[in-house]
């Protein structure tokens, strides 16, 4: 264990929080206001957490490199947020929201973590009715629900399909109440470009203005991340154009360890692909597998036509259609998870059963329900989303079955963190999807933004004390130190090294090739020789990068193309070390399928005796071999299974 | 500017309804009384300052808003707003500039005649009167009085088309269950007011 | 199909902008209008030119960020629809499109198409919010909240921030911004309780920002990607005359 120590408290897993909170350091309000706590992004959790943190006092300064906080990426969530309310009376618990997420997750989280996330998920919903997010209500008027992905109950709560958006603005109204109280500075289009560490505790960071490209320094007696996922490693994903790694890399760089970066979520449910030219892929709702059928043609010649665009889906008649995940899986039909929905799309494509001009497709097919409930009904609950769909692919859903395909959506991995949130770098926290921790190797629909809530709003502001507590003799202090130094050198150093390359090749065509390599080796199926020849090539790739990428502009000066090279050389980084995770990980679970590792009927086999563990990584150096630490996961409350969907 | 607004809309109907009096009845007689009235009553005189004063209120506030407008976007699109939105709602201060010129003429033509006396006399029932009826008469026989006039009333309708709802939207009135009713008043509204008063110089013209 | 591109370029908020000339050959009428400009950008790094600069995250019609002004209207000529969701079928071959940015003293340039909006920001701190601490709250069914009143809120509150109206409005007015964070709030009991406080000040700050006035031309509404109705600029009215009488 040695670098480890996960912290959890003693007790009874219903306890654990409870006990943690009675007994945890705080610090007092007069103290407050003489502790400074950097928050960098203003997702969910980063906005959460810099209005709960100047709520208690704490002086909070907030980082965004959007113009705004309101950009953050969790805006774009569509589906809902999960808490054990049980307000539907159909045998809701903490504890089975807990056991749901766990299993949801194959067992690869920390028991402890997602039991306090079941916790403090049903004051989520409260205070966020208080701040007047619109959920959806029943004409009683109270809140209404609805069901997802790996639950047998219902407990989403949701506001139309925008839920993501209403809940970033229900924290943006209270972070920017706080701004104007003056607990919060707040820096939109300020990019972090590196943590500074002062013997040995996380001090500040050094931060880039967008706008005039100068860098600058800020000191904190805390610096807590809230940066979010990584899965534009892919080039294409559901995530927004600005995600990134970057400030999390640099703190791996600094020595915090980064937590099983294998583990991607891939969503069965998004537009597929369909030019060199497509920048980002669009995700449509999984609520969408309530009443769509999934389906590829039986005969192969039939799907040649389908590619060929000869013929149309809604031709096909119903006896040569493949059902294929009612066919495989009777029990969920087409209610499986995420990450086996995806796979089995993926198989059917590989054998050439795809149904676009790519053959990178699968139907999704509303033809029966609005037989059922008609066509009113589909359209009122799905209207939207609809229309979405029609404006990229200028298709009617109602006419003709939609097309999808599976992308990439979430980050299960990220950096290590203890109960407390807190990094291997004292001092440096980090909440939401940045972090690894609770969601194992998949997770399930609407716990997203579940997470991230419970991070900022009640874990965070509270376990952070325990560490506050120890810095209230420590006054504020200045940024003319050797260690600032140091930190902007390097930056400073590392972007004229980057425009100086000047060489012919741009970011983004670059970046394309980092993702076709990710997408094929690292995505939905993995195998030991793939892996070995991913570091490769991403390996050719990054010299490549260093020696022939092409950044117009100046430094200090506003220049996209420069932000994207630096996130594309953190990526590239990036992508070797998640080739080199998926290699260790000698079983399948959640998103990460080794298809060394599966039963005969092609399910994900998971290897409990040899990985039940964390895999958490140390950066040594830049050309040295990361070290690989594991922390043990024991579950004493759930126990573990084979996941079956049959 | 809608409390103006609104009031100015309901003067316009009030004068409207004397103004009809020169056609509806045959003896001009009725019209110069109610002239006569207008032009002595006491609580009438007080009201008239009134009138005057939500005149100017209206258009003093529509030009600071007007100037604070422009300011609001020093630079112009190259290329022009092609929203389909309500046409006339754009040209509020065009119509306004057209009707306030055409106030003055009316001013300079009634109003302070009548007030400083220039006006035909006649009497009746030993009472002197102003023979507004006779002049109106006289004046509306003539082409281009005509012209102007309806021109005028034309302008003043597509001033009336937006402002009148306009007004409801800014006192806050209106919510999805009145606006299609306010909607209709204010066509309606437009329809009588700028079809009261062409009548009037197209009725005597062609009598 | 091709393309004559007219786009506005300008340094920074002080230098003077003008229009530039692009030619763009075979574009995918599938691509988006900003994938479009992107092949654009790839092609002006080629050929060692300045890209163009404009705001754009999410790129699914949610964050509010793209702000691109399109022959004429705020986020090109498809209904409810973002830059970032505008697809190239919606043009023809041979067309020129005039792209510029948000226009409005209270939105100065930054940069070519890149506009600076804090002044969004701004206002929502004057009070688009409802007083409350984490961890004070009641359970969330304490407070029943009538249906009708929640789906009016809700369709208000889905205004994304991307500055729109303003640039829609020959006035430069955000009565829709600010009255669609009014109605959203003062629609739900739990935000009834600093009504008056909240659109007096939000109000004031509106007016100090240099936005200019509103007068119903309803330009707003049509142009709002979000479908955000005037509704919400009577309600708007409707409570800051009840708070000021």
């Amino acid at each position: 264990m040695g670098k480890l120590q996960s912290r959890i408290p003693e007790g009874h897993i219903a306890e654990k929080w409870n006990r943690f909170k009675s007994t945890q350091n705080l610090v007092n309000p007069a103290n407050k206001r003489k502790l400074d706590v950097i928050v960098v992004g203003t997702g969910l959790a980063g906005s959460s957490a810099a209005a709960s943190l100047a709520e208690l006092g704490f002086k909070v300064k907030s980082f965004c490199y959007q113009d705004s906080p309101r950009r953050a990426h969790s805006i774009s969530a569509q589906g809902g947020i999960n808490a054990a309310k049980n307000y539907q009376n159909d045998g809701d618990s903490v504890f089975r929201l807990f056991y749901d997420t766990v299993k949801g997750g194959d067992f690869r989280s920390r028991e402890a973590n997602v039991y306090r996330l079941a916790e403090v998920s049903n004051q989520i919903i409260d205070h966020c009715v208080a701040q007047g997010v619109p959920f959806s209500r029943e004409y009683g008027g109270l809140l209404d629900n609805r069901s997802f992905g790996g639950a047998l109950v219902s407990r989403t709560f949701y506001a139309k399909g925008q839920t993501g958006q209403q809940l970033l603005l229900g924290a943006y109204q209270s972070l920017s109440r706080q701004i104007k109280a003056g607990n919060v500075t707040m820096y939109p289009r300020m990019e972090m470009f590196n943590l500074v560490v002062v013997e040995g505790k996380a001090r500040g960071i050094i931060a880039r203005d967008v706008i005039t490209g100068k860098l600058h320094r800020f000191s904190a007696h805390a610096v807590v991340l809230a940066t979010g996922g990584y899965g534009n490693v892919f080039f294409l994903s559901t995530l927004s154009m600005g995600s990134n790694v970057s400030a999390a890399w640099q703190c791996y760089r600094k020595g915090a360890l980064f937590a099983n970066p294998c583990f991607v979520q891939i969503h069965p449910t998004c537009i597929p692909v369909h030019g060199d030219y497509q920048s980002k892929l669009t995700l449509m709702s999984e609520s969408l597998r309530n009443d769509g059928r999934i389906w590829v043609p039986k005969k192969k010649e039939d799907a040649a036509r389908l590619q060929q665009g000869e013929i149309k889906g809604s031709q096909i008649p119903e006896e040569d259609r493949d059902y294929y995940l009612e066919r495989r899986y009777p029990a969920f039909g087409n209610l499986v998870p995420r990450d086996v929905a995806s796979r089995a799309a993926k198989e059917r494509c590989d054998a050439g059963y795809g149904v676009n001009s790519t053959g990178r497709s699968v139907f999704l097919d509303f033809r029966d329900a609005i037989d059922r409930l008609g066509k009113d009904a589909i359209e009122a609950k799905y209207g939207n989303l609809f229309q979405m769909y029609e404006k990229i692919t200028d298709d009617n859903p109602c006419e003709e079955p939609m097309m999808i395909y599976p992308a990439i959506h979430y980050n299960m991995g990220g950096l290590w963190v203890d109960y407390e949130l807190q990094t291997t770098i004292p001092g440096l926290f980090a909440i939401g999807e940045v972090n690894f921790s609770d969601h194992g190797a998949n997770r399930l629909g609407a716990s997203a933004l579940m997470q991230g809530l419970a991070d900022g709003y009640f874990v965070l502001p509270y376990t952070i004390q325990n560490y506050l507590a120890h810095e209230i003799r420590v006054p504020r202090f200045p940024t003319d130190t050797p260690e600032f130094d140091n930190a902007e050198e390097e930056v400073r150093m590392r972007l004229e090294k980057l425009i100086s390359v000047g060489g012919n090749a741009t970011v983004d065509s670059l970046h394309k090739q980092l993702g076709h390599i990710m997408w094929e080796y690292i995505g939905m199926s993995r195998n030991k020789a793939g892996l070995v020849r991913a570091a490769e090539e991403i390996k050719k790739l990054q010299e490549q990068f260093w020696s022939d990428v092409k950044i117009p502009g100046r430094v200090e000066d506003l220049n996209p193309e420069l932000q994207k090279a630096d996130r594309l050389a953190d990526f590239l980084e990036l992508g070797i070390l998640m080739a080199k995770d998926a290699l260790h990980r000698e079983e399948s679970c959640g998103g990460h399928f080794r298809e060394e590792y599966q039963t005969e009927e092609h399910e994900a086999l998971r290897n409990d005796r040899d990985f039940a563990y964390v895999a958490a990584w140390e950066f040594t150096g830049p050309d040295r071999e990361p070290e690989l630490h594991r922390e043990p996961l024991s579950f004493e409350h759930i126990q573990l299974k084979q996941r079956d969907y049959r | 500017m809608s409390l103006a607004g609104i009031f100015l809309i309901l003067f316009l109907l009030v004068h409207l309804t004397i103004n009809l009096l020169v056609i509806l009845f045959d003896d001009p007689m009725v019209y110069n009384r109610a002239a006569h009235f207008m032009g002595n009553n006491i609580v009438i005189k007080i009201f008239e300052i009134v009138l005057i004063g939500g005149l100017l209120l209206h258009v003093i506030y529509a030009l600071i808003l007007q100037v604070q407008n422009w300011i609001a976007r020093p630079r112009r699109y190259s290329k022009a707003n092609f929203s389909s939105t309500s046409f006339f709602s754009k040209f509020m201060i065009h119509t306004a500039g057209v009707i306030l010129a055409f106030l003055v003429i009316h001013f300079s033509d009634f109003y302070f005649r009548a007030k400083f006396g220039h006006a035909a006399e006649i009497v009746s029932d030993g009472v002197v009167y102003h023979d507004f009826a006779t002049e109106v008469i006289d004046k509306f026989k003539m082409l281009p009085f005509v012209i102007i006039y309806i021109a005028a009333f034309l302008f003043l309708g597509f001033h009336l088309i937006h402002g009148f709802q306009s007004a409801f939207k800014t006192l806050g009135i209106e919510n999805n269950r009145y606006a299609p009713v306010i909607q209709t008043l204010s066509v309606i509204y437009t329809v009588v007011v700028v079809a009261g008063f062409t009548a009037i110089p197209l009725v005597i013209y062609f009598m | 199909m091709d393309l004559k591109l007219k786009i506005w370029r300008q340094k920074d908020s002080r230098s003077r902008g003008r229009f530039v000339n692009y030619f763009l050959r075979e574009i995918d009428p599938d691509c988006s209008f900003l994938e479009m400009l992107d092949i654009l950008n790839e092609q002006l790094i080629s050929r060692n030119e300045e890209p163009v600069v404009f705001d754009h995250e999410c790129r699914e019609g949610i964050c509010g960020s793209c702000s691109i002004y399109i022959n004429g209207r705020p986020h090109g000529p498809d209904e409810l629809t973002t830059v970032c969701q505008l697809h190239m079928r919606k043009f023809n071959h041979g067309d020129t499109i005039v792209i510029e940015p948000w226009r409005a003293r209270s939105f100065p340039v930054i940069r070519d198409l890149m506009v600076d909006r804090s002044s969004f920001d701004t206002l929502i701190r004057e009070g688009g919010y409802i007083s409350v601490n984490t961890g004070t709250a009641p359970d969330a069914n304490t407070i029943p909240v009538n249906r009708d009143d929640a789906v009016f809120a809700m369709d208000a509150a889905a205004c994304i921030g991307c500055g729109a109206c303003v640039a829609a409005c020959k006035n430069a007015s955000a009565m829709l911004f600010v009255g669609a964070k009014i109605s959203h709030l003062a629609s739900l009991p739990q935000g009834r309780v600093e009504a008056r406080k909240r659109v007096q000040d939000m109000v004031a700050m509106m007016d100090a920002l240099g936005f200019g006035n509103c007068t119903n031309t309803g330009a707003c509404e049509v142009e709002c990607p979000k479908g955000i109705k005037m509704a919400n600029i009577v309600r708007l009215n409707r409570e800051y005359l009840k708070s000021t009488l």
